[in-house]
């Protein structure tokens, strides 16, 4: 007691000065400065990079039509004067659009002009009116007003991408074919529309029939095997490891090797798979089956990692409480355990999932780089995947693929948002204090 | 078994309200052991003044005991004891009220001393302050095996109570000759007889505090029948 | 040592032994339980208490490298008999935690989680009836009735600390074992909970671990004391709170251990 009343000459008082303590607060707002700038940065490089894809993105979602007065003439379409749908599905409509551009432009006479002339709309026109004539054959014999698709080159013209003031030399549309688009123009036949394509369609050489579907579906099915296989999978493998086993050398070396796992680059999943899947037991190649297997070997160490870390979250008072009751250790686990783990196992398997659905590399290696125009209908059709898509998109030299690779992005991230979205879901139901 | 000093609580100031308690009671009993003296000593020497200051004193004695009456409510209130602490503290209180009872007695001796000693001495009174001198001697050795928690030194002290009830007896016997040889001897000896009276209830709480002690130390109240001389006090009685 | 006679015995242990990998926690424990009484363990941390408790009904078998040796019977079988099942016998001996743990679930769950298990009701009104009486016998029941589909985890603490009893007793267990039930309560709620205990003495036989003294003198019968994970001292708890005849005891708790 004497002691504490004494005179503080040995004893060190802490520094109160005004001067401390202002360095003091100076250093916490330094901190939390450095902290927003970082946050500021991170949030104006995504809005960057959204506003950059989306502004190169959007107009892929419309394109340019011509509207072209076609004559259905009947000996092009019914030569043999049968009107069965086999006959009226293989009637040359291409050439129909094409006479019903010669009797729109009469004074193109030249060949090459007329080459020109025909590059105005897209080489697939004819299914348009071949669609309307399959559904009504009716038509056959009368002149019709078709909104045919414009070739891709027109398309870049009416959304600006082709600079008129360019040199003709240095643009891939000709200053002849300028004038039939503004004649088009003028007379207002032509117009811009959805692009249902984009969203119908497979790949394709031409830019105007190219769509995302079949990379969306391949996405998907891969994403279903993915999932399928690595949930389970890792989930189970987690609570063995986890609640179960015995901790011993070897459960030890297991973890030790799950944790390098993660860790693996992922080509090297997709020689694995090349080698094993492909190689050893023949599956066929660019499946949707074989890229999920490959990708759920990369996912699971993810998963497992993440699973048993939520596991090991879930209080101890609860397992005790189970126990205490006389659950068996299965029935504490999958009654009290697991449910609480849920939005921590959702978390790493979203984690792993959406790394998974943007990988490309693992699922070159088999073959998921093809060239497929069919949308696919099933995990062993053919397909490839939307990373895969934007990628062979963004190698095309045509202009118009330009557009198509950054709305195949687009694609992509509402693809994540929306895998995300469910998962977010899924967490809310099972989440719940304790 | 019992450790001679207890090692010091963990809570300092327990220590001394319990230090202060003992304390208290011991100058209680020490003022009650005069006090109790000097109301011998005024009788025997016939000594009013004496017996007034006596009568006087007991006030302090009373005040004594509504403080340690207090400490002790205090203590089972905030510090809960237990065990040896707790048998402190109830200790502390019954010990207190016999010093208390035995301070009336040596007050009511002193009363009596004032009414003897307006008439004629008589010869037995001569016996009394022997009585009274072992009384002291019980009460002086039953607080110091008190003070120093020490049950061993009581059992001589019980065996003294026994003396004292034997001394009873045979006053009480010759009491009853003066009064059988000369009625005027009534008064004075009726006094007297009370007041032997009172000395044995003295050396009864005296023996009280001796058993209380021993449950203080050991736990355990005393295995040993008391050698009290209950059985002659029916015998006599009867 | 004051020994019960055995017929009066729920519960015996001889020279039970705990070692945690290489550290020996329990030396030689030689203690009874009686029936239909609370038995109260008390000493400073890390005595042991809480150790031998949880070797009464096995939960030490949780950790991973806990090894328990001597013998602990139930009604005169041994319960670490290899051919006892310890889930059966979990059922048998209950336990409430020191911090309350309901689960996450709603409050009937709670309370039916156990009998649902254990397959003790059939029909869903047998199952309410369970969770109505244990409710009552944990006095919860007028507190809780109206709103049996909330979460547990919304009571207070001392409604969470019964809900656990209540969860406890719903399988009817013959032992509850209670570790610090109340150290995470106010005085209130801890004074209620301390009635309970002396309710359930009726129907059940209790072991409590506690580290309040006043607690296991005001609720216990029975008092044993343990210090570096010996048994230093049991008998009744008047005679351990009163006279005890360990220095060590009356150090400890007369608050002078050191």
């Amino acid at each position: 007691m004497s002691e504490m009343a004494q005179p503080a000459t040995g004893i060190k008082r802490p520094d109160l000065s005004q001067k401390r303590i202002r360095g003091r607060y100076a250093a916490e707002r330094r901190f939390k400065l450095y902290g927003q700038l970082a946050v500021g940065l991170a949030i104006a490089m995504l809005a960057v990079l959204l506003i950059s894809v989306c502004s190169k993105g959007y107009s892929a979602f419309y394109r340019t039509e011509i509207a072209l007065d076609v004559m259905l003439d009947p000996a092009v379409i019914t030569p043999d004067g049968k009107s069965d749908a086999e006959t009226l599905g293989a009637a040359d409509y291409q050439g129909l659009i094409k006479e019903a551009l010669k009797t729109a432009f009469p004074d193109v006479t030249s060949r090459g002009d007329r080459k020109n002339l025909y590059n105005l709309v897209s080489n697939g026109a004819g299914n348009t009116v071949r669609q309307a004539v399959l559904a009504n054959p009716s038509l056959i014999g009368s002149t019709q007003r078709f909104w045919v698709v414009a070739a891709d080159d027109m398309d870049m013209l009416a959304k600006g991408f082709i600079k008129r003031d360019l040199p003709e030399g240095e643009r891939v549309v000709s200053d002849t074919q300028i004038a039939w688009y503004d004649k088009l123009d003028e007379s207002g036949q032509l117009r811009t529309a959805f692009n249902a394509v984009f969203f119908s369609a497979g790949d394709s050489r031409e830019p105007e029939q190219a769509g995302i579907l079949g990379a969306l579906m391949g996405s998907i099915f891969t994403m279903l095997v993915t999932v399928l296989l690595a949930l389970p999978l890792g989930v189970m493998s987690a609570i063995y490891l986890e609640e179960f086993a015995p901790k011993n050398r070897i459960t030890e070396i297991i973890e030790v090797n799950i944790n390098n796992l993660a860790a693996v680059p992922s080509i090297v999943f997709g020689l694995l798979g090349l080698a094993v899947l492909l190689g050893v037991f023949g599956l066929p190649r660019s499946a949707p089956l074989v890229g999920g297997m490959v990708l759920a070997l990369m996912t699971l160490p993810t998963i497992i990692i993440a699973t048993r870390a939520a596991l090991k979250a879930v209080p101890p008072s609860i397992r005790e409480a189970a126990y205490g009751i006389g659950a068996s250790p299965l029935q504490v686990v999958s009654h009290h355990v697991l449910p609480l783990a849920t939005p921590g196992i959702m978390t790493g398997a979203i984690i792993g999932l959406a790394r998974a659905l943007g990988e490309s590399a693992p699922l070159l290696m088999i073959g998921m780089v093809a060239f497929i125009v069919d949308v696919p209908h099933g995990p062993t059709d053919p397909a490839t995947v939307l990373p895969v898509q934007i990628y062979l998109w963004a190698d095309s030299p045509e202009r118009a693929f330009i557009e198509k690779t950054s709305a195949g992005i687009m694609v992509l991230l509402a693809f994540l948002i929306s895998m995300n979205a469910i998962a977010i879901f899924v967490r809310r139901k099972f989440e719940r204090r304790w | 078994m019992m450790p001679q000093k207890a090692p010091d609580h963990i809570v300092k100031s327990f220590d001394d309200e319990l230090r202060k308690l003992r304390e208290q009671i011991l100058a209680m009993g020490g003022r009650a052991e005069a006090q109790f003296a000097d109301a011998i000593n005024a009788l025997a020497k016939r000594d009013s003044d004496k017996a007034v200051r006596v009568i006087e004193s007991d006030k302090g004695i009373d005040a004594i005991e509504m403080l340690v009456a207090q400490d002790s409510l205090k203590i089972l209130a905030l510090r809960q004891p237990m065990a040896k602490d707790l048998r402190e503290v109830v200790a502390a209180i019954k010990i207190s009220s016999d010093i208390e009872r035995i301070g009336d007695y040596a007050k009511n001796i002193a009363k009596r001393t004032l009414q003897l000693n307006q008439q004629a001495p008589l010869k037995p009174t001569g016996s009394i302050p022997r009585m009274g001198d072992l009384a002291i001697k019980l009460i002086n050795s039953v607080l110091s095996a008190y003070a120093n928690d020490d049950a061993e030194g009581l059992i001589a002290a019980w065996r003294s109570d026994e003396s004292i009830d034997e001394m009873y007896n045979s006053l009480f016997r010759e009491l009853l000759t003066y009064m059988m040889e000369d009625p005027r001897n009534i008064g004075a000896s009726t006094h007297l007889l009370f007041i032997a009276k009172n000395i044995e209830r003295i050396g009864d709480h005296a023996t009280n505090i001796a058993e209380t002690v021993h449950f203080l130390v050991h736990g355990k109240p005393i295995d040993e029948t008391r050698p009290k001389g209950d059985t002659t006090n029916v015998a006599i009685n009867g | 040592m004051n020994a019960i006679s055995p017929t009066l015995a729920k519960m015996h242990g001889r020279k039970v032994t705990v070692h945690y990998g290489s550290k020996q926690a329990l030396f030689d424990v030689d203690l009874d339980v009686p029936e239909r009484m609370v038995t109260a363990l008390i000493g400073p941390s890390g005595c042991g208490k809480s150790t031998f408790l949880r070797c009464l009904n096995r939960m030490n078998d949780v950790i991973d490298g806990c090894k328990v040796g001597g013998e602990i019977t139930l009604d005169g079988q041994d319960i670490y008999d290899t051919k006892l099942d310890v889930v059966m016998l979990r059922a048998r001996i209950g336990m409430v935690f020191q911090k309350p743990n309901p689960f996450p679930k709603s409050i009937y769950d709670n309370v039916a989680y156990g009998p649902r298990i254990h397959g003790m009701a059939s029909t869903k009104g047998e199952l309410d009836e369970i969770v109505r009486a244990s409710l009552e016998k944990a006095g919860l029941w007028k507190e809780v009735k109206e709103r049996l589909d909330q979460p547990g985890t919304g009571l207070s603490g001392g409604q969470q600390q019964r809900l656990c009893i209540a969860r406890a007793i719903a399988v009817s267990p013959e032992v509850i074992l209670m570790d610090e039930p109340c150290s995470a309560l106010d005085p209130i709620a801890t004074a209620k909970i301390e009635e309970l205990i002396d309710e359930l003495r009726e129907n059940f036989t209790i072991v409590i671990v506690t580290h309040s003294m006043q607690q296991a003198a005001r609720v216990s019968q029975k008092t044993a004391f343990f210090h570096l994970g010996q048994l230093i001292e049991w008998g009744d708890t008047e005679q351990i709170f009163t006279s005890p005849k360990d220095e060590r005891t009356q150090g400890y708790i007369t608050g002078r251990f050191g």
